[in-house]
């Protein structure tokens, strides 16, 4: 099992370390619910090392960025981020990624860690026919996201005024140690907050100059248990539980960056002739009316038939309610209508609701 | 730290027998393994079940996990109090967090248990 360059910095802490994606990672340090409540009212820190960097460089970077993901790279500017994902020649979803615009001729892509080797196969395929270099620098790379209302404060401390100039999708380099590493605002919990990218050798002490400099807002480390509950709340899907190559971008729910005028791109003719002919289900939220948490791969019914699947599902620890995504056919994936969960045997009620179900107050 | 008077399972269940009547609930290392409780499912009153049945769940927010009946018997009372205060068990997994009683059909069958101090040895070559 693989070891991110803070493994014996968790250990230290007492964290519970479960696999995941090959790596052993911390799952919780002091409980789930507590640090789920300190990223939404005070600070957390992450342990996102395991995520995957590729670099691209070349005059045709940007061509190659634009044909493989489906999202509008033309509108990047450098030190500009934008969510997007990998599509299949079926409109189907390879991973959701971030694309960091470094240069006109020099991309970032951070991917999930469960696909880097699947990613760079799918990239490596098309990299002949354009000019550019596809470096894997995941091995290389250590990654921590510092994420919540006091994460701009905890920054700021250890970096200075930089951090504040940094807008909602947007980089910019910070020193640390002499050496320049990449500072984003993005992250991955519905709260304001900041990813920062830098050498393996420097994680450790990164990591504990940040938490010490969050010490005065009761900083906490948080784990992969956290991360995913305050992802569902904020219903940022979660690749290979609510989309994977057997789900188009637009049934997941990402038409949003999903930029069918853009011009060609793989994928496009798919999901174009899916656009016209309209979608047959979509991924879509739901709250439990009755007693019962959903959970991933349970059935769902309306009227006593079986009409979808649970992807994501959980209690929710700031909305202190059990919430769930599933998918459903197109004409119920609307807020109002009662739908019915099978929670081993018994069906529950629940009913579909708009989403994100937690959103944060602008300030 | 584990009750001399209780007898426990492979499964990480306790019993405590009072009569014909055990109070059936999950250990202490069980709770700390699933971290944050935050639903328990019981059987209904007057359900029974053959010892090593699946007999409730409890949810942690990460995952369901299947509670096992120590004993042949029938529920005779349920802990409503997990209802709306599931918690319990983390903050009290051998007295305020029980889960359910059960009439034993089969009183024998405690013989099968383990005593508190075999299941202390037990869980320490469980790797805790």
């Amino acid at each position: 099992m693989k070891k991110t360059p803070l493994y014996e910095e968790h250990i230290k802490l007492g964290a519970k370390m479960v696999e995941f994606a090959g790596f052993s990672m911390p799952v919780q340090y002091k409980g789930v619910i507590e640090e789920h409540l300190t990223v939404r009212t005070k600070v957390g820190i992450f342990d996102v090392s395991h995520m995957g960097e590729f670099r691209l460089k070349g005059n045709q970077a940007f061509d190659f960025v634009q044909y493989l993901t489906c999202n509008d790279v033309s509108k990047l500017s450098q030190k500009q981020v934008q969510y997007s994902a990998f599509t299949t020649e079926r409109g189907t979803v390879v991973d959701d990624l971030l694309v960091y615009k470094v240069a006109d001729d020099e991309y970032l892509l951070v991917v999930n860690a469960a696909n880097i080797e699947k990613d760079f196969k799918h990239l490596e395929k098309f990299v002949d026919r354009f000019d550019v270099d596809l470096i894997n620098e995941s091995d290389i790379t250590a990654q921590m996201a510092i994420q919540g209302p006091f994460a701009e404060k905890t920054m700021e401390k250890l970096f200075g005024e930089i951090v504040k100039g940094i807008k909602f999708y947007w980089f910019d380099y910070v020193e640390y140690k002499g050496e320049k590493c990449l500072l984003s605002r993005t992250g991955y919990t519905g709260e304001d907050g900041f990813e920062i990218y830098c050498r393996p050798e420097l994680a450790s002490s990164m990591w504990n100059d940040i938490l010490d400099a969050g010490k005065e807002y009761e900083i906490e480390p948080c784990g992969l248990g956290a991360r995913d509950t305050l992802r569902l709340e904020a219903r940022m899907n979660l690749y290979g539980n609510d989309m994977d190559e057997t789900t188009t971008v637009l049934e997941a729910g990402l038409g949003w960056i999903c930029k069918l005028d853009k011009g060609d791109f793989l994928g496009r003719d798919a999901l174009l002739k899916q656009k016209e002919e309209g979608l047959k289900k979509k991924l879509y939220g739901f709250e439990m009316v009755d007693r019962g948490i959903p959970r991933h791969g349970y059935p769902v019914f309306k009227d006593g038939k079986e009409i979808g699947v649970v992807t994501s599902g959980s209690f929710a620890p700031y909305l202190k309610k059990n919430i769930g995504l599933a998918y459903l056919p197109v004409e119920l994936a609307k807020a109002g209508n009662e739908i019915e969960i099978g929670i081993r045997k018994k069906m529950a009620k629940a009913i579909t609701v708009k989403t994100p179900f937690y959103k944060r107050e602008k300030k | 730290m584990y009750p001399k008077d209780y007898r426990y399972t492979e499964d990480h269940e306790w019993i405590k027998v009072e009569g014909n009547i055990g109070t059936v609930g999950i250990t202490d290392y069980a709770q700390k393994q699933l971290g944050d409780i935050v639903y328990v499912e019981l059987p209904e009153v007057d359900d029974e079940f053959e010892k090593g049945e699946e007999v409730a769940t409890v949810e942690s927010v990460k995952a369901a996990s299947p509670v096992m009946i120590p004993v042949s018997g029938k529920v005779v009372e349920i802990n409503e109090d997990l209802e709306d205060s599931p918690e319990l068990v983390n903050q009290d997994p051998h007295g305020k967090g029980w889960f359910f009683k059960v009439e034993l059909s089969d009183p024998s069958e405690l013989d099968d248990l383990m005593t508190a101090e075999q299941y202390e040895e037990y869980i320490k070559s469980e790797g805790e």
